[in-house]
This record gives structure tokens, C-alpha cells and sequence, in this order.
């Protein structure tokens, strides 16, 4: 039966390629996690980020590395300090046959914060600048200071259409009739928890979609995801679970598509507490936080098996981690590697330091929130105990974990004293891991949010902070790169590893792996 | 009847206000959903905005009365994920479960039942003692396993039926089912299926225990006696007493089908009331988990409600007026 399946698209691709893309051919996707709403602007939220590509187009758009390319406009530049000027693309058509203009944009951009219910909104990429109306196809976003950022935040805010989307509810798009856009699908079937259809929008102005409709069916459980693919229910499958990779990979009729992700797994320490919760004596007593110490945390970072958390516990598919973006993306310094596993030297460092027998230390981790987490955190407590940091583990469900973590103490600090945590960066370039992580915790200028160790060092604020006034894109990099090896230098967190993700398909399809993890039908092709 | 009805129905409210505390303090010492909801961008004023519109920061005591405030008024909050009111999402699923717990009920009734009475009335007969290891099977095995072989065999080695989802749907009297069209029945077979293995093992071993009880009483051996036939004594005599039993755990195991059909329809993504508490629990969507809990306290005792008044009916010798609580 699959066989004859499969024989049947190899079939029908091979005609394909005779024809052209215009046979009518149905692509069913199984995603590992659901949009919460058809509403572009209701959740910002992967999997709803990752849906609403599909409907609506953004002003620039982010290819599968995240780098930004032309969408709705053709060209954005400064044109003094505080202004950036979007060029509109001309001759572009709403999925109602509407023309796309300048008031399509402004309407969005007001919208896009305001969602009522909204669990969180994207006020946070369009805080701080005002939208103008030059002519039907100029836009001008003014700033309150220079602002390099500009392109990356607004390649996050989906378009829509003024007369159908701006005065409606999220039910409307919910039911359809406001999920007007401009995208290469059109929206035809939402049924919450059990399948979203869209068809192709034969009047699309860039690249003519492949498939004339595309289903997505949620399949939370892994299992379940793999064997709807291998039952020949789905053609494609993402959030592929480690341990199936190697059984997929021997059958014949499957195919898989890997790519590493945008997200670092990395450890936060306790630095700014003289007595942390869960760092203990030897004999249980209280100590001076060792974490404190830069050659301890160095020393840990040294006692840590990169590669065997890749191999073991990642089944291989992981890339070991020296910084807080895997090489390519924006910012990203060429100087650094991942710290090489040297025990002896870990220890060395500790007795420099003054823990030559030790201490005790708690490392708490999610258990359901990235690719093996609770495996990765036993597998680094083994690691810390064999050069002498008795550690203890333990790991919980997200729910709990991250709110405990962010401001769980009485005091509303952070609770814990040695964290595993990841980070995607969703602008796809380095401020957004420094900005979030690194920078020392500001309430007021709204940065160092996610800075759960409360690291904090004056010089390095300094450079993020020159680095998003910067427009100059060359000047950045180095900024960015800078503040990277610094930060790194004085291990302000220990990344481990960058994840990886898999997507599985039937023979004769290929997927390009994105780094956002997205799982996008555009990037589905028939081979 | 009437006077044991309002009484019973004293009682439900009581207990239904009681769980609304339990369930609604339970539910909110648990966890931090406002982590779970902001996007990791967010600066510490979008947090403490996502809080105050939450309503989070006010004192719980002050969150529940608000929102038995608004139960009172039929409102029983928005979800923090959808938006949309907790109910409305609740009762957009039902229909998907209903329709799945009454498929299980059906199949562990219509061969729960047979297969007892057979190994009831031929107990040393290869066939019953095969249904009898049989029902322990189905007793054991954790039901995440056998959903996922059943997918295995099924779907994947034989390809006769599909893995997951719902299928088609056709409406029958104004309500969306599966059950109305050939896709829709094949994609339900296999979760129904899953769901009851349970409830068939339930229902062979209360029948048999039953009949095998039966069979030997005087009423059995005086209708032998007079020369009534077998079929008539078994399917009138024998089977007329045996049901209560097994109606009122069948009864009370239908609102754990649809209490509880939570593995089964994870493990083949079934859009039910089930998936949606996983989703709501997962992600702390406290409004839904709250929901869902009070409308399964109403279900159950509604259920022991109409299994009361079953017994009655099925056993004149049970007086409803004299039960008292």
C-alpha cells in the first residue's frame, strides 16, 4: 500500500516536472505545536508566527538563514536619523482582489499592538516608532533615536488589509473572513485542534506557490506525528523526536531534512547574590556564593562534555556551542570556539579559587520544554560531580520552571542559583540574546529581561547599548561581535550546545530547514 | 421522586461550589502562566502589562470572587491563550469526545456483555477461559501503549485505517459528527476502540460474575423446573437482574470515558475536550482547566443522578424516597 503510494508521487512529481507547478496537488503537514489563532496579530507565538507567513506577507521578509529580503516593500533606508523610508511594491492584490497601499501599512502597524486579549502582542517590535503616510506607495517610520533595528523589527509584523483585516476581531479571522492578505496561500478551513486548509493564491506577486492546498494537522504526541507520517496520513512531519531520527533514516520511502536552529541551550549562574539558595558547603553549611568567582565559572564551563551531550544525549544531532549564535548570523564573533572539556584544568581552577574540595550545587532545568533537556541537565550534574561540584538535579514542567526561575524567590528574584535554559533569537542576529541575556538587568530601560543570573558588568552594557544606536551595519557586526567575546570572556552564562531540528517527509519531498524553526509549505519541493 | 430529586440536587450544588474552590485554588498556586504566554522579546513592562491584563495581580481570594461572580452569570472566564470565553472553547470540543465515549460505550456494551455471558453460562470452555486472559489484557496494559500498537498494527504495518484526527464530519439533528460518514467512522474505530478496551474487560467480568451467580439461584431452577426455555430464562430472568450492577459502573465509568479520554485522544490527535485540557494544563490556561473541571463535576453528578433513577426502573424493590443521601 505505501509503495504503491509512493510509486504514485514519484509518478505524479516526475509529471510535475513536464507540466510545471500548475497540477492540482494537496500537501497534508503534521506540526508538532498549533497556532492559538488565525489572527496575524492576536499571539506572538512560533507557531502562529510560522502560520500567518503563509496568509500574510510582511514588509520584509526573513529567508530560511533569517536574513531580510524584499516582501511588501522593495527598499527601506534611513533617510536622516531618526526616519526610515519604506518603498511599496506596486501592483500587489489582497486575496480579495483589493490593492495593497501605503493605508494597508499604516492601519497594520496601529493594529499589530492593540489586539484586545492578545496574550502578547507585538507592541514590542513597534514600541517607540510612529508611521506616516508619505504617498500611495512611501511609508515613513519615525524614531525617537536612531534605531538600526528597524528592518528586523518590522520583518516580524504581518500584513493586512485595510478594509477586510483593520476594524475586525480575532473571531473574524478565526472564521476567515478578515484572513485577507496578501500571501502566496489563501485561507479556506480553520477547525481549532484538528486542521487549518489554505489554497494557492494563483494571483501571488512573488514565487507561484507549489500546491493548490495545504492542510496542517496538529499530532502533539511525537510517536503519534511518526507514525501518521509512516501510515501515509501526512507527506510531512515536523518536531521529529531524537529517537525516531535513527529508525526514519533506515526506511526507504522517508526522507529527512535537518538544520541547525536559531537557539542556544545554555546555563545561567547565580551572580549577584553572597548567598545563593541552592549553592551549599560540602558538610550542607552556607557559603559565600562561589558562583561569583569568574575562574569558577570558568571552571565549570571546562568541566562540561560538549561532545558527549552532543553524541549521547543529542543522538548527535546538536552542534556543541562556544557563543550565543551558531556562525552565520548577524553578529557573531569568528573568534570564539566552544570551550574544549579539560577536567584537569576545571579543577586546577577550583583550588586556584579556593574550592579545591568542591561545593554543592542544585542545577534546575525544564523537562518539556526543548530537545532532551532533562537529560542534558543529569548529564551535566555527572559532569560537575567528576570534577567535584556535588550536583544535584532537578528538572520540572515548563509551567512551573520558567516563572520560578524569572521571579520565583520571596523577593521576587530569581529563584534558583544554576540554570538550563535555551534562547532563540527571533530577530535572527546577536542583540537579541545580549540585549536579553547579558546586559544587566534594567527594568526601566527594558533590558536584561531574561537576564535570570544577573550578570552584570558595566563595559559590556556599554558596547550593546553603542550597538543599537549603530546603524552603520558594518559597525554593529563588530559591536555585536565584540560584546559577544566579552561577555564570553567573563563567562556570563555557558552556552552547551545549539539544537538542531528534523523534519521527516515522504520520499520525493524535501524540506529546507529554517533556523526559526518554522515549518513553512513554500519550503516544501518536490525533488 | 420529585422530593429525592431536589434533595439530590441540594447536595449537587454543594458539592459543585465545594469543587469550585478546591479546584480553583489548586489550579492557581500552581505554575507562572504569565511566562508561558509572553513572547521571551518582551521587555519587563510588557510582563507586567501581560499581568495586570491577566489580572494576575490582584489577591487570589479577589480572583475568585470575580470569577464566581461571573460563573454565577454563566461566564466562566477567558482562556489566557484563545482569548475566547473558556466555555465556548469547552463546548466547541464536546461534541468530538461525546461522540468518541459514546462510540467507546457502544463497543464495550455490545461485545463486553456477550463475551461475559458467555464465559458466564460456559466457564470451562477453552473460548471463555481465552476471553478471561483476554480481559486481563485489557485490564493491565497502560492505555498510551496500546493506542500507539493499534496505530502500529492498523495504520501503519496493514494501512486499513487512518493514524490520526477526525475525519469527516456530516450532521445528524443539528449536531457535527463523525459518526454520520464512512471517513469519519473509520478515523473514530481505532481511539473508540482504545478507550474501551478497558470498559469491555469492565463489563466481561461483571456479566460473567453475574450469570455465573445467578445460575445458580432458586429462581433460575424454578423457571427450569416449569419448563421455560433456556433463551428465556437467560435474556429475561438471568440478564434482568445481573444489569444493575453493571449499569451503574458502566454508568459511572461513562463520565470517566469522557473525563478521561484525555491519553486517548493525545495519542490520536482527536480535536475532544480531552486535548484541549492537556493543551490547557501544559500551557497553564488556568480559565480552561478551571471550566473544564467544574462542568466534570456537574457531568458526574448528573451521571449518578440518572444511574438512581436507573435502578429504580430496572429494580422496583429500590425506592428512591427511602435512600436518604
Amino acid at each position: 500500500m505505501r509503495k504503491l503510494s509512493a510509486v504514485a508521487v514519484a509518478t505524479v512529481s516526475a509529471l510535475a516536472l513536464f507540466t510545471g507547478a500548475a497540477l492540482a496537488e494537496k500537501l497534508t503537514i503534521g506540526l508538532a505545536s498549533e497556532p492559538t489563532s488565525m489572527d496575524p496579530h492576536f499571539h506572538n507565538l512560533g507557531p502562529n508566527n510560522a502560520m500567518s507567513v503563509h496568509i500574510f506577507d510582511r514588509l520584509i521578509a526573513q529567508d530560511e538563514k533569517q536574513r531580510l529580503s524584499p516582501g511588501l516593500a522593495v527598499s527601506w533606508k534611513p533617510i536622516d536619523d531618526l526616519t526610515w523610508e519604506f518603498k511599496l511594491r506596486e501592483g500587489v492584490k489582497f486575496h480579495d482582489g483589493s490593492d495593497f497601499t501605503a493605508d494597508d501599512v499604516i492601519c497594520t502597524m496601529e493594529r499589530a499592538p492593540e489586539v484586545p486579549n492578545s496574550p502578547s502582542g507585538y507592541g514590542t517590535y513597534l514600541k517607540g516608532k510612529s508611521f506616516k503616510k508619505i504617498d500611495d506607495y512611501t511609508v515613513h517610520a519615525i524614531t525617537e533615536a536612531p534605531y538600526p533595528l528597524m528592518a528586523n523589527d518590522i520583518s516580524t509584523i504581518p500584513v493586512i488589509s485595510d478594509s477586510a483585516g483593520c476594524g475586525a476581531a480575532t473571531e473574524d479571522f478565526n472564521a476567515g473572513t478578515a484572513s485577507v492578505g496578501t500571501g502566496p496561500y489563501k485561507f479556506s478551513d480553520y477547525k481549532p485542534g484538528e486542521s487549518i486548509t489554505l489554497v494557492r493564491n494563483d494571483d501571488y506577486w512573488g514565487d507561484a506557490p507549489a500546491w493548490s492546498e495545504v492542510e496542517f494537522r496538529p499530532i502533539k504526541s511525537g510517536p503519534s506525528r511518526v507514525a501518521a507520517l509512516l501510515a501515509g496520513d501526512v507527506d510531512m512531519i515536523a518536531g521529529v523526536p531524537t529517537t525516531d531520527i535513527s529508525t526514519l533514516e533506515a526506511k526507504d520511502d522517508i526522507q529527512l531534512s535537518q538544520g541547525v536552529s536559531n537557539r542556544v541551550i545554555y546555563l545561567h549562574m547565580d551572580q549577584f547574590r553572597e548567598n545563593s539558595p541552592f549553592v551549599k558547603g560540602n558538610d550542607g553549611s552556607e557559603i559565600k556564593n562561589p558562583l561569583m568567582d569568574q575562574r569558577v565559572r570558568l571552571a565549570i564551563s571546562k568541566a562540561i562534555n560538549r561532545d558527549a551531550i552532543v553524541e549521547r544525549v543529542m543522538e548527535g544531532v546538536a552542534i556543541p556551542a562556544g557563543q550565543l549564535l551558531p556562525e552565520g548570523f548577524f553578529g557573531v564573533s569568528d573568534k570564539l570556539s566552544p570551550e574544549a572539556y579539560d577536567p584537569e584544568a576545571a579543577k586546577a581552577l577550583l583550588a586556584e579559587a579556593g574550592y579545591g574540595d568542591g561545593f554543592q550545587l542544585t542545577i534546575h532545568g525544564p523537562n518539556d520544554r526543548y530537545i532532551n533537556d532533562a537529560k542534558i541537565a543529569e548529564a551535566i550534574g555527572q559532569m560537575l560531580t567528576r570534577v567535584g561540584i556535588k550536583t544535584a538535579v532537578e528538572t520540572m514542567p515548563r509551567s512551573v520552571y520558567f516563572g520560578r526561575a524569572s521571579r520565583g524567590s520571596p523577593d521576587g528574584l530569581p529563584e534558583f542559583s544554576f540554570i538550563l535554559v535555551g534562547w532563540g533569537a527571533g530577530s535572527g542576529e546577536a542583540s537579541s540574546p545580549l540585549k536579553s541575556l547579558i546586559h544587566t538587568f534594567d527594568k526601566d530601560k527594558g533590558f536584561g529581561s531574561s537576564n535570570r543570573g544577573r550578570h552584570s558588568n558595566a563595559e559590556i552594557d556599554a558596547l550593546i547599548e553603542e550597538a543599537l544606536r549603530t546603524v552603520d551595519d558594518e559597525k554593529r557586526q563588530d559591536l555585536l561581535a565584540k560584546s559577544t567575546e566579552m561577555a564570553i570572556e567573563n563567562v556570563a552564562i555557558i552556552p552547551t550546545h545549539f539544537q538542531v531540528n528534523t523534519w521527516a517527509a515522504k520520499k520525493g519531498l524535501k524540506y529546507t530547514p529554517r533556523t526559526d524553526e518554522y515549518t513553512l509549505a513554500m519550503g516544501v519541493v518536490k525533488e | 421522586m420529585t422530593v429525592f430529586v431536589i434533595r439530590r440536587l441540594m447536595q449537587a450544588i454543594f458539592v459543585v461550589f465545594l469543587m469550585s474552590v478546591i479546584v480553583f485554588f489548586g489550579v492557581n498556586v500552581v505554575g507562572d502562566p504569565v511566562y508561558m504566554l509572553v513572547s521571551p522579546d518582551a521587555d519587563q513592562a510588557d510582563i507586567e502589562a501581560a499581568i495586570r491584563r491577566l489580572g494576575l495581580d490582584r489577591p487570589i481570594w479577589e480572583q475568585y470572587f470575580l470569577f464566581l461572580k461571573g460563573a454565577l452569570q454563566g461566564n466562566l472566564g477567558d482562556s489566557f491563550v484563545f482569548g475566547e470565553p473558556a466555555l465556548k472553547l469547552i463546548l466547541h470540543h464536546m461534541p468530538a469526545t461525546l461522540e468518541l465515549a459514546f462510540s467507546a460505550l457502544f463497543l464495550s456494551i455490545v461485545l463486553g456483555i456477550p463475551l461475559g455471558l458467555f464465559s458466564g453460562l460456559y466457564p470451562d470452555n477453552p473460548v471463555s477461559k481465552g476471553i478471561m486472559a483476554g480481559s486481563i489484557l485489557g485490564f493491565s496494559l497502560p492505555t498510551f501503549w496500546v493506542g500507539l500498537m493499534l496505530i502500529l498494527l492498523f495504520a501503519v504495518e496493514l494501512g486499513w485505517l487512518p493514524s490520526t484526527g477526525r475525519g469527516d464530519t456530516a450532521s445528524i439533528f443539528g449536531i457535527e459528527t463523525s459518526l454520520a460518514t464512512w471517513d469519519g467512522i473509520r478515523h473514530i474505530f481505532l481511539p473508540a476502540l482504545n478507550l474501551s478496551l478497558l470498559k469491555i474487560s469492565l463489563a466481561i467480568r461483571l456479566t460473567r460474575a453475574g450469570v455465573r451467580e445467578a445460575m445458580g439461584q432458586d429462581y433460575v431452577k424454578y423457571a427450569r423446573a416449569k419448563g421455560l426455555s433456556t433463551s428465556r430464562i437467560i435474556f429475561v430472568h438471568v440478564m434482568k437482574n445481573i444489569m444493575i450492577p453493571v449499569v451503574t459502573v458502566m454508568g459511572l465509568e461513562f463520565g470517566s470515558l469522557i473525563g478521561f479520554s484525555v491519553v486517548t485522544e493525545t495519542i490520536f490527535a482527536w480535536p475532544g475536550m480531552g486535548k484541549l485540557l492537556i493543551d490547557a494544563i501544559l500551557q497553564l490556561d488556568r480559565p480552561v482547566v478551571v471550566a473544564y473541571l467544574m462542568i466534570m463535576v456537574l457531568f458526574f453528578v448528573l451521571i449518578n443522578l440518572v444511574v438512581d433513577i436507573l435502578y429504580s426502573v430496572l429494580d422496583p424493590r429500590v425506592r428512591l424516597q427511602d435512600q436518604g443521601a
